[in-house]
């Protein structure tokens, strides 16, 4: 059976073409049907491809099927191939599996948008693209869903054109992707002439035999890194993904949290072998991750939007997972993908059931006190946030520790690792206090509701609170497939299933006692910052209005996001635009096509000088002749 | 088959401007049906070029040759695989043209039809010639019709825009026919036969110092065409004031001429100058492809900002054509089909706003998208094909030619993908400020949608783009040979180069004719 698995992406792709085409003369309903039952049927080969994977043996991996040969011309030769292993598998089923459960919820947060079809049929378009992300065989081919989710992206974003922000947002997202594609696309390109093929295959061949260099190594993995920065949003390439909020809220859910914004990630996990070999690319990639998880950390704290501090969270989380795969952690880097892609797509679910029950407000302040009106979402918000913060026994707990277990680890080569872990520490316990900031603000407390969004509060209907129900289910659970490596090794199923694609770096081993007391440290931040945020936003609330008079200049620079956005508007958008018009004005303008109309205006004036000495008058012709005839005998004389 | 298909592709349109000349001024619709009519044959002809063309041949195929005027002034055609799919190009548009200035064009419909047939066959001719007299002939010929449907269809500024693109072109094909008739002096002496045959000056080997010269009047004259910075300055003027029609022939097809006159004629006849001259042209490639995309970024009118991204992308393909590999070139060709499209399609979908609204500046629009949601997608298509998106044709040629200026020199590969960033930049900008956001115009609560025959000829461009984005093999493979033998001809030269002779001698050597090239002159008398 393992052999349909191409299909995976290619049924969404039909639902795409026939809701594009006949979209407008469907019926909603069916409109929906297919957009969700074509994400459903994915995931179904999704799992029966994955068990097969299950049963075959190691050496047989991956599963490769050629469907044609798509540009051929010169050197340049590439196939359009899918594949699957272990590590398409666990994408393949998030994408599926959390993407459908996102369709259904959809039916009915978007039941009265005008859109409708074209929401489904974005939506529909992101799994397929995505879906080709993650089971191409080659760099090109994942390059293509590559650009192509930035595409869904920049739609959905865009979802409600209508408004300027949503427009803005839409655009700045896509362009500030691309800066990023361009690094993506020239280490492609230079793994492509320097390997002569883009297969993965082909690629980790040449890298196990010796064929890239270390320098070279770390050249394309940086640049690799730099498409994940854009796409992945991390420094400095993250400031597209908070605008993204201005998409409908399950988008967020299902590209900015779940599946999209990680294909960073698993890109660089992908390419382990590279990054491997090349020990700065890794610290750089360890770095930049843990920077961005408590520099996005910091700025979830101020935020009163509640999708955004959900952004600046998934950020936060991302990094998290770059820890991992700088740290050579590349399968806890993966299982926090996985564990996220439950909790964040539940947060942001839950998220939207709160707004869809205050008619579309997103403002914290203008909550509080929610819990007695949203009997289902508050507890599976609440859920979603103790996953989230790291409390024991919930699956964020699982994936974070591994990851930072394997930092402090690598501790033991370089203390660099020790400052990355001090940094996720830190990390965590900005996590737990956040999202219990938003949990109290909104859910606990007085009640700051608008009187007019009182008179309409609702909890969301069953097709909206059923899949929040599945999502905190998983929150909880999805973590046991990977338990500590205390509890036995044969308990971390999650890793061994990804060994045939994955090569660990480094296999240290730390004595049990450390590892407990890791484990135990993880638990006390988690703990610590959810107290922190009880004492100030529920037990004493003077204290962070205190701390905001007391340090204006540190709450400013939080709640502006540290300016960020308008230092590259002032230094990289305003000067290429004015600097481009300057330009326009003064040298297009007046330089070079000067000179064109200047060149053509001294014709004509050469011409018109000319033209004195043809008046037509027999006699001035005369007086020409005569002069020139005595020039010239002047000329033969002397 | 006997049927000389090439030279009835050719003269068809001319024939049937020619037939129009009949029809009354005043049956306007008959003569636009007519016109459709006569186009549609000729593309459907132009098929069969694409269907019986052999993909193992380099040489051009088709071949017609006749005695014109004597002197060497033969009637020789043929088509090869750089060709090829200009000419399918071509006959594809000239359709979808015509459709799309059904209602555009008003005034003087009889001579707008005929002037656009003359134009096709003038534009074939061009890229069929493979004797240089013929070749100017056309080249020269195409202006005309050009020049009338500028200046008489055209804006409020068509006399002085038409002015410049006639000054323009002319000066440079001026130095162009000199360096020609240089060409023909030396085969002269050389040989004692008269001769315009392409391939006879193919074999001419002429001293480095001399090529300079020669290279340098083909080159301005193609220069121009293309066009290359900082002679670009004539193509917005002459995109602003013409017709939709006539931007869309000027930017998909008539551009391509420059380039496909460096690869027919400037590197494969100069190849000692073009490595001496291969610096200063790609800087002034990557100058442009930078410059235009900036250029485009802050333009105010719709149509300059098309005009400007055609400098940025002709860059590209200019930058490809001189890292002179296989996969550049290709590329460059693919993207040369690709610009013709999506560009053609920009052009088309300015003209659809333009007709609603009687302005094309960007700042008169906003939240169209609303009041024209089928339109919508179709610029939409459009807009992502231009920057490039997978999937869709632009990506192919964008990555060949990256690939291939990669392989040649990674400094220019890194400068020339920001085109890659330019383009998203200022198409999705100016997508935003045209389609999304409110409405702020009171006028475009009366814009309709766009109606079935306005559909119809988007339709089959944008099939084209994802055609040519998801299975490019069919068009690559018809180029292969055609390239590799053209790169054979421009390295394998280098060496005389290396040799750096200081001969006086403007010629160095003839290189003897090719057994196949004899046999055909047997066969040419033996008729």
């Amino acid at each position: 059976m393992t052999e349909i698995f191409w299909l995976i992406p290619f049924i969404p792709a039909a639902s795409t073409f026939v809701l594009a085409v006949f979209g407008k003369k469907l019926p909603k309903k069916y409109v929906s049907f297919q957009a969700c039952f074509a994400v459903f049927a994915s995931f179904v080969i999704s799992v029966i491809s994955a068990l097969g994977l299950l049963q075959t043996a190691h050496g047989s991996y991956p599963l490769v099927k050629n469907l044609f040969s798509w540009i051929q011309a010169g050197s340049f030769q590439v196939n359009l191939s899918l594949m699957f292993d272990p590590l398409s598998a666990v994408m393949a089923l998030v994408v599926s599996g959390v993407g459908f459960i996102i369709h259904v919820y959809s039916v009915g947060y978007m039941a009265d948008d005008e859109g409708y079809t074209r929401y489904f049929t974005y939506l529909n378009l992101f799994t397929f693209a995505m879906l080709i992300l993650v089971m191409a065989s080659n760099l090109v081919l994942m390059f293509v869903g590559w650009e192509g989710v930035g595409l869904c992206s920049y739609l959905l974003i865009g979802f409600w054109f209508e408004k300027h922000s949503a427009a803005n947002a839409g655009k700045k997202a896509f362009i500030v992707s691309r800066i990023g594609d361009t690094g993506f696309l020239l280490g492609i390109l230079f793994i492509f002439i320097h390997i002569g093929s883009a297969e993965f295959t082909a690629i980790n061949q040449a890298i196990s035999g010796g064929a890239i260099s270390a320098g070279l190594a770390t050249l394309l993995a940086i640049l690799l890194f730099v498409g994940a920065t854009g796409k992945s949003a991390q420094i400095p390439l993250y400031v597209w993904l908070p605008d993204a909020m201005e998409g409908p809220t399950p988008v967020s859910a299902l590209i900015h949290a779940a599946t999209m914004v990680t294909a960073g990630v698993y890109m660089v996990s992908r390419m382990n072998l590279l990054y491997t070999l090349s020990e700065t690319a890794a610290q750089i990639v360890a770095l930049v991750g843990a920077v961005t998880a408590v520099y996005a950390a910091t700025m979830a704290l101020t935020q009163n939007d509640i999708k955004r501090v959900l952004a600046y969270s998934t950020i936060s989380q991302i990094g998290y997972m770059f820890i991992g795969c700088g740290v050579g952690a590349y399968a806890a880097g993966m299982f926090h993908l996985y564990t996220h892609a439950f909790f964040k797509s539940l947060l942001f679910l839950a998220a939207g059931s709160v707004m869809h029950a205050l008619s579309g407000e997103i403002d914290m302040k203008k909550m509080g006190g929610l819990r007695k009106y949203l009997p289902l979402t508050y507890p599976t918000f609440l859920i979603g946030a103790i996953a989230i913060a790291g409390v024991p026994f919930f699956s964020g707990f699982f994936s974070k520790d591994a990851i930072l277990t394997k930092a402090f680890a690598q501790g033991q080569y370089s203390a660099f690792y020790y400052f990355i872990w001090g940094l996720g520490i830190m990390g965590a316990v900005l996590t737990a206090f956040y999202m219990f900031r938003l949990i109290f603000v909104t859910f606990h407390g007085t009640e700051r509701l608008d009187p007019e969004v009182k008179k309409h509060i609702h909890e969301s209907p069953k097709v909206m609170t059923i899949p929040l129900v599945i999502l905190a289910f998983f929150s909880v659970v999805a973590g046991y497939v990977g338990l500590p490596v205390v509890l036995g090794e044969k308990l971390n199923f999650f890793s061994k299933f990804l060994e045939p694609v994955i090569k660990e770096v480094h296999e240290v081993h730390l004595s049990l006692q450390t590892e407990w007391i890791l484990i135990a440290i993880a638990a006390f931040v988690a703990l610590l910052g959810i107290i922190i945020a009880y004492v100030f936003y529920i037990r004493s609330p003077m204290i962070p209005r205190n701390l905001a008079t007391r340090f204006p200049a540190i709450y400013k620079l939080l709640f502006n996001k540290y300016y960020v956005d308008e230092i590259y508007n002032a230094v990289f958008v305003n000067p290429t635009v004015k600097g481009s018009e300057i330009i326009y004005d003064n040298f297009d303008l007046k330089v070079i096509d000067g000179a064109v109309n200047g060149t053509a205006t001294a014709t004509g004036f050469t011409g018109k000088i000319l033209s004195y000495f043809q008046s037509g008058l027999i006699k001035d012709y005369a007086l020409i002749f005569l002069l020139g005839v005595i020039i010239f005998l002047a000329y033969l004389l002397f | 088959m006997n049927l000389p298909v090439l030279s009835l592709v050719t003269f068809l349109p001319l024939a049937g401007a020619v037939l129009l000349i009949f029809v009354h001024r005043g049956r306007e619709n008959l003569l636009r049906i007519l016109t459709l009519v006569i186009t549609i044959i000729t593309f459907i002809f132009s098929l069969t070029l694409y269907f019986n063309f052999n993909d193992q041949i380099p040489d051009p195929q088709f071949v017609e040759k006749a005695d014109w005027l004597g002197y060497g002034i033969n009637y020789h055609i043929g088509v090869d695989g750089i060709s090829l799919f200009l000419i399918l190009l071509t006959t594809l548009l000239m359709p979808i043209i015509i459709l799309s200035s059904w209602t555009y064009i008003r005034k003087k419909v009889k001579e707008y039809v005929i002037f656009m047939l003359i134009l096709e066959t003038g534009i074939i001719g061009v890229f069929v010639a493979l004797n240089l007299f013929l070749f100017y002939v056309f080249w020269e010929a195409m202006l005309i019709p050009m020049y009338f449907l500028i200046g008489v269809w055209g804006g409020p500024r068509k006399i002085y825009a038409t002015l410049k693109f006639v000054l323009f072109t002319m000066l440079g094909s001026l130095l162009m026919l000199v360096a020609i008739f240089f060409l023909y002096s030396m085969y002269y002496k050389a040989t004692g036969v008269y001769s315009f045959n392409l391939f006879d000056y193919y074999r001419l080997i002429l001293n480095p110092n001399i090529q300079i010269w020669l290279f340098l009047a083909f080159a301005l004259s193609f220069a121009i065409k293309v066009p290359l910075f900082p002679f670009h300055t004539w193509l917005p003027d002459a995109h602003v004031e013409a017709p939709t029609g006539g931007s869309v022939i000027l930017a998909a097809v008539l551009l391509k001429m420059g380039t496909y006159g460096f690869l027919r004629f400037a590197l494969p006849l100069f190849p000692d100058a073009v490595m001496r001259f291969l610096p200063l042209l790609a800087v002034l490639s990557l100058i442009g492809i930078i410059y235009g995309g900036l250029m485009a970024l802050i333009q105010k009118d719709a149509k300059s900002l098309v005009a400007y991204s055609s400098v940025s992308h002709m860059g590209l393909i200019m930058l490809a054509v001189f890292a002179l590999n296989t996969e550049a070139i290709e590329g460059a060709i693919y993207q040369m089909l690709n610009h013709g499209l999506s560009t053609g399609a920009l052009f088309l979908i300015v003209g659809i706003l333009y007709e609603r609204s009687h302005t094309r500046m960007i700042s008169d629009f906003g939240g169209v998208s609303k009041q024209m949601p089928v339109f919508s997608a179709f610029f939409l298509i459009c807009m992502l094909s231009s920057v490039g998106l997978p999937g869709l044709n632009g990506f192919i040629g964008e990555i060949l030619c990256i690939f291939g200026i990669f392989k040649a020199n990674k400094l220019l590969a890194i400068l020339g993908i920001s085109t890659v960033i330019l383009a998203a930049a200022y198409l999705l900008w100016m997508f935003q400020r045209v389609m999304q956001g409110p409405i702020t115009n009171e006028k475009i609560f009366s814009f309709k949608d766009i109606n079935k025959r306005e559909i119809g000829y988007l339709v089959p461009i944008v099939i084209m783009m994802f055609w040519m984005g998801i299975y490019p093999k069919p068009f690559l493979r018809k180029m292969d040979s055609s390239v590799t033998h053209l790169l054979n001809r421009v390295s394998k030269r280098e060496i005389y180069f290396t040799q750096s002779r200081k001969d006086k001698d403007f010629l160095l050597e003839i290189e003897p004719k090719t057994t196949k090239a004899k046999n055909e002159e047997k066969e040419d008398k033996f008729r």
